[in-house]
């Protein structure tokens, strides 16, 4: 049966997250902190999204799931500005998307793409979050140093601060990044496969953290691969490959028909001791 | 030791080097980690082009030469940001054609060789104490500059597209770098030439992260090495009678083997395997 947090997108019946999408008392429907409408994007002539629409509320915790190539960074980025869309439009508390805007977005970027090599403090990494506010020639003042000794608590990384990156461990070179987005106060951190090439235990620390951040009021994006992990973990997601293909509780979409439309493959999916199981249909062993 | 500073014309060519040596320690920290170490190569003889051109004309050289240099640089800026052509590319593409016109305007005269062997090899003796004044006066304002922006050019650095998310002004940012490493190999082409101006860029800023993995530290130890190179190559020069320019590079040349078996012998002290005790 169909919930109201199950849909397709262009359903009207489709309702917004669970506690976010009820009117305020004073009658007024709360602004979404970013609204995609039909957005497009093409690298040279291949098209990378296509018409997506997309609202995320304040406090909501997302996960955006989909096959490689399917768009999920290439949103990441168009949300942030980096990349400018060829069709539809973003709104960012319902204003067009302005640089001053978007000093309350944090971005951790895919832990692959940072160059280890790098001669770089901890200290020195999670500081750059004060650069966006920092005029070209001030320095960093003494509340800032207050705050990015909090954050660094806040994180577990108190005594880490002269080590360089490559020394810590996977979960905490990736709590490096999550605090330099911190720093800026964000109402919404973007978060590009923060659990990619983490073991178990790194991961737990990283959902753990993020969970708690989401606590406080701060809306969470994050790409992943694992659907079992945000079957587990998340409270929302979205489908996408190149398209939004459906958007709402993990338990709800992430059935057969939707996860074929996503990935154009067979997966199994199945209920296991209160627990929403996905895995894939082995091949037929050769004969 | 102090026999050398009795002539006017070594105190005016130790202190240009020890100057020149530093800024481009400093600057060639920056240019390492942005793998641009080609660029110090490529402006000084972008630069040969616009002092060629200057001495023809019979304009002063930092003016000539430095919008020369200055639009070599805006140049590259623009074209190593069209995607598809990278910083290497468009290095090559604006120096070489830059060098080549300044090789065909000494080709038709052959009134100047010694100013080009100058342009080419360096003439730190011949510094007058003018040229140490603005050779001075570029170092402050390089420094200046670089350190008042450390902290965006370091963001822009490490990660360019993120910095740029962050609200840092990267093109500008990048612009500006340009401009500054423009105006270092014009303070530094009359003192090293133009065949080494690089070199003093490069070297010290590598060994420099043998030493430490800290950036604020390289930003230090980085100029001291390129200022110690600047002085002992000065005095090696007097005492063993070669070229000043090629004593400065060859010193920062002997500390980086130095620093390389040093390091060398830690790595083999490491791996060695312990043996226990019987």
């Amino acid at each position: 049966m169909k919930t109201a947090h199950d849909h397709r997108p262009g359903d009207p019946h489709a309702l917004h997250p669970p506690g976010i999408e009820e009117p305020t008392a004073s009658g007024f429907t709360r602004v979404p902190l970013v609204e995609l409408a039909n957005v497009s994007n093409r690298y040279g002539k291949t098209p990378v999204l296509q018409n997506v629409s997309l609202k995320i509320w304040p406090g909501q915790f997302l996960a955006i799931v989909g096959p490689n190539g399917g768009g999920k960074t290439t949103l990441l980025r168009t949300m942030l500005g980096m990349i400018p869309t060829t069709d539809g439009k973003i709104l960012l508390r319902g204003q067009p998307l302005k640089r001053s805007a978007m000093e309350r977005i944090g971005y951790v970027p895919q832990l692959e793409t940072i160059d280890w090599n790098f001669p770089i403090t901890v200290e020195e990494v999670i500081s750059m979050g004060f650069y966006q506010r920092n005029s070209w020639f001030r320095g960093i003042a003494l509340s800032e140093k207050k705050k990015l000794q909090a954050v660094m608590e806040r994180l577990n990384l108190i005594g880490l601060g002269d080590r360089h990156i490559r020394e810590l461990s996977g979960g905490q070179q990736q709590a490096v990044f999550i605090g330099r987005a911190l720093l800026g106060d964000p109402e919404l951190i973007l978060l590009d496969e923060p659990t990619s090439g983490l073991d178990i235990r790194s991961r737990d620390d990283v959902i753990h953290f993020l969970h708690e951040v989401n606590h406080q009021g701060v809306a969470i994006v994050i790409t992943a691969h694992d659907l079992n992990w945000v079957a587990a973990h998340l409270p929302w997601a979205i489908c996408l490959n190149r398209r939004l293909i459906a958007e709402g509780r993990p338990d709800k979409i992430f059935n057969a028909d939707v996860l074929k439309e996503t990935y154009s493959g067979d997966l199994v999916v199945f209920h296991h001791d209160g627990m929403l199981v996905i895995g894939e249909r082995p091949h037929a062993p050769h004969p | 030791m102090l026999l050398p500073f009795q002539y006017e014309f070594f105190r005016n060519g130790f202190f240009a080097a020890v100057l020149v040596g530093a800024l481009c320690g400093f600057i060639g920290v920056y240019v390492v980690l942005r793998r641009m170490s080609y660029i110090g190569h490529g402006l000084s003889h972008a630069i040969f082009g616009g002092a060629v051109l200057s001495y023809v004309m019979n304009v002063n050289f930092f003016i000539g030469a430095g919008l020369w240099a200055l639009l070599a640089g805006w140049l590259i800026h623009l074209i190593s940001h069209r995607r598809w052509v990278g910083a290497d590319a468009a290095i090559g593409v604006v120096t070489t054609s830059s060098f080549a016109l300044g090789v065909a305007i000494v080709s038709t005269r052959r009134s100047f060789t010694r100013n080009i062997e100058a342009a080419l090899f360096g003439n730190i003796l011949g510094i007058t104490p003018t040229d140490l004044w603005v050779v001075l006066f570029i170092c402050l304002i390089v420094f200046g500059v670089l350190l008042m922006i450390r902290r965006q050019l370091l963001f822009a650095t490490f990660d360019p597209e993120v910095a740029s998310a962050y609200g840092v002004a990267t093109g500008k940012i990048d612009l500006l770098f340009v401009i500054l490493l423009a105006v270092t190999v014009l303070a530094s082409t009359q003192i090293l030439g133009v065949t080494l101006v690089a070199a003093a860029m490069v070297i010290p800023p590598v060994i420099a992260r043998y030493l430490s993995q800290r950036f604020r530290t390289l930003l230090i130890v980085s100029p001291l090495l390129g200022a110690f190179c600047g002085a002992a190559g000065m005095f090696m020069s007097f005492y063993f009678d070669i070229s000043s320019a090629a004593t400065i590079v060859l010193t920062s040349t002997f500390l980086f083997f130095l620093i390389e078996v040093w390091s060398w012998s830690r790595r083999r002290e490491r791996n060695r395997p312990t043996r226990s005790s019987s």
